[in-house]
């Protein structure tokens, strides 16, 4: 145990004299978790539409207002020529094109009928979806007011209707930044630890004191527990960071315990600790580390459901996710900040973490020789 | 500088686990290491005395550098035996860690730690108390006139300065034996020559000491060396004994009359 407490200190030492770990644990996370939130967003906004008006009537120059009155829409271009338009998409300055066709009011007015034209620029492929489906609903939402403005005074509703009404659980306003932070903070945690870890036992291997220290009697387990622990109170670090800001920017204050997260992190840092410590075994040179461990943190990051929704990935996908840290704890952190779960609804994400914290550190403790 | 000559003593092809070889520091008896097809050490035989200035020649390549990692434990031999302070390198490893002390020609003190971090970090490993390790970086300080850089970064030190605090640091806890990889390569001569005397002393101290090295003229301040050529040792013997052998001026000259009959291609 001695010989622990001379390794923590080299450590400690090392790293608070390296600006660039400084940097990656005080200033990365900040600039990520305000920048980030901001991008991923699939909230749209500033959709560019070109409108062809053949009609120039009092009904067509309504729609054009509606359409461009709600914000999510932008009138880019306004012509009476489809070629004009389809010119605008092509310079992808226009992601829609409403035509409304000679006679719509007239044709309204006689057959309460008339046809629009939409076309969608689909190269943005969610962009273009939702827009058109914006679109849809502001044009039925039209409908309807024609509607009533010529059914005056309707005492009994001749075509009985069904009437939806949504309640957004959890995140009542479906705000998109409650919903990436919590996200954002667990790859950040993940980046952190798996890629410090990995780096440092790497960098001892490239400067050649790893051999130095293989010569000596230190204990294998002493030596990577001299390794695990610094990042495991840095991750910790990482993660109060990451609710300072969440709260202070994004007002952001989990709805359940805090100790759950903690506690959840503090098992979920040795797992990741351990797979940073398993590519230094595997990796010669800091290059190769760097690779490998980007190389698993697409995957991970890309299969934890931070994005995307697992439960809309193919099986086999979704097969994958469960052997991903990630995963658990993208969703502890949402259950627990968003819902306000108790450790009992994540205490089985609890246990399956500690399986793998288990997993990978033996892993790495076997497979790190201190001779060939 | 004294030096104080050792009557050589026998390769013997067999050792035998008798009385006899535990004053050896270090007994290779047909050590062997094969890389897949490529044999990098191929059956040396050799014994070295307590206190003995052993000097372990070739060229590069020859296998000098994994002949020693197996030594220090750092390599498991193929075939063949050999202990260490008594200590078998195939089983028993981690005792022999406790025994040696080990400087690599690859520079080994952490740069980005004070002089006197180095030194706490690596007494404290080997196990030294508080109390020993504050007397004996007091003393290695001073004796090594680092005193005033003792709170300076390793890496802003001149590399003879490296060198010689690495050898110190390597014997700090008072190891039977010491293996040192190179440990002048890139110093000054005058270095150079305080570093030999500091291997002298601690030869006199009791310490064995296993050297390589490709100055020549450093080969002429061992006790014996031996000079490896393919994996083999091809000659050994003292300094004189070889020069007589090979009808040679100097232990330059015996080292080029092997050296060119090597087939293999350096690295």
């Amino acid at each position: 145990m001695r010989s622990l407490k001379f390794l923590l200190q080299k450590e400690f030492r090392q790293i608070f004299r390296n600006p660039a770990i400084l940097r990656m644990i005080f200033i990365m996370p900040v600039i990520q978790l305000i920048v980030l939130p901001l991008v991923a967003n699939y909230e749209i906004r500033n959709v560019n539409i070109h409108v062809i008006d053949h009609d120039h009537s009092m009904y067509s120059r309504e729609l054009i207002r509606k359409v461009t009155a709600g914000g999510t829409f932008q009138l880019q271009g306004y012509s009476s020529d489809y070629k004009e338009a389809l010119l605008d998409v092509e310079h992808d300055k226009s992601d829609l094109i409403l035509e409304i066709p000679h006679g719509f009011e007239k044709q309204l007015v006689r057959e309460s009928e008339a046809p629009l034209f939409i076309a969608v620029n689909a190269i943005n492929g969610a962009r273009a979806n939702l827009g058109a489906a914006y679109l849809n609903t502001i044009l039925r939402d039209y409908n309807q007011e024609i509607r009533t403005q010529w059914i005056q005074f309707p005492k009994f509703d001749e075509i009985p209707r069904v009437e939806v009404i949504s309640n957004y659980w959890y995140n009542t306003h479906q705000s998109y930044t409650l919903f990436m932070v919590p996200g954002i903070m667990v790859v950040l945690l993940t980046m952190v630890g798996s890629f410090l870890t990995a780096l440092n036992i790497v960098k001892e291997k490239e400067v050649g004191t790893i051999e130095q220290i293989n010569v000596t009697p230190i204990r294998k387990h002493h030596f990577i527990l001299g390794k695990l622990i610094p990042f495991w109170v840095l991750g910790l670090f990482v993660l109060t960071l990451g609710l300072l800001v969440g709260r202070v920017i994004y007002g952001i204050v989990p709805l359940g315990n805090i100790g759950l997260i903690y506690l959840f992190a503090a098992i979920y840092l040795p797992a990741i600790l351990g797979l940073g410590l398993l590519v230094s075994n595997i990796s010669q040179t800091q290059q190769q580390a760097m690779l490998l461990s980007f190389f698993l943190m697409m995957i991970f990051i890309l299969m934890g459901g931070l994005y995307t929704s697992i439960d809309s990935m193919p099986h086999w996908a979704q097969v994958v996710t469960w052997f991903n840290p990630v995963t658990y704890f993208i969703e502890v952190m949402r259950m627990v900040v968003i819902k306000g779960s108790s450790f009992n609804d994540i205490k089985g994400h609890l246990g399956v973490i500690a399986l793998f914290a288990v997993v990978l550190n033996t892993w790495a403790v076997v497979s790190y020789r201190k001779r060939s | 500088m004294k030096i104080a000559l050792f009557t050589p003593c026998k390769i013997t092809k067999t050792v035998q686990p008798t009385e006899e070889n535990i004053q050896y520091a270090i007994t290779a008896n047909n050590l062997t290491k094969e890389f897949g097809d490529f044999i990098a050490v191929d059956h040396i035989s050799f014994n070295i005395k307590q206190g003995e200035i052993f000097g372990f020649l070739g060229a590069n390549g020859a296998g000098k550098t994994t002949a020693m990692r197996m030594l220090c434990g750092l390599s498991k031999p193929s075939s063949g035996e050999a202990t260490v302070a008594g200590f078998d390198v195939s089983t028993q490893p981690e005792s022999i860690k406790k025994n040696i002390g080990y400087m690599s020609q690859k520079f080994s003190l952490y740069e980005d730690l004070t002089v006197m971090e180095n030194i706490r970090f690596y007494a404290g490993i080997y196990g030294l108390s508080d109390k020993d390790i504050k007397e004996k970086s007091a003393h290695l300080l001073q004796h090594l006139h680092l005193d005033h850089e003792k709170n300076k970064l390793v890496g802003s030190l001149p590399l003879g300065w490296k060198q010689k605090l690495s050898f110190s640091i390597a014997l700090i806890h008072e190891p039977k034996i010491v293996f040192l990889d190179e440990p002048t390569g890139g110093v000054d001569p005058l270095t150079r020559r305080e570093f030999w005397e500091m291997i002298y002393a601690a030869s006199q101290r009791g310490t064995t000491l296993f050297v390589t090295t490709h100055y020549m003229d450093e080969a002429e301040y061992c006790h014996r060396v031996s000079i490896m050529v393919d994996g083999r040792i091809a000659a050994l013997g003292t300094p004189a004994e070889l020069k007589k052998q090979f009808d040679a001026e100097s232990m330059s000259d015996v080292f080029l009359q092997l050296a060119r009959q090597a087939t293999r291609q350096a690295d």
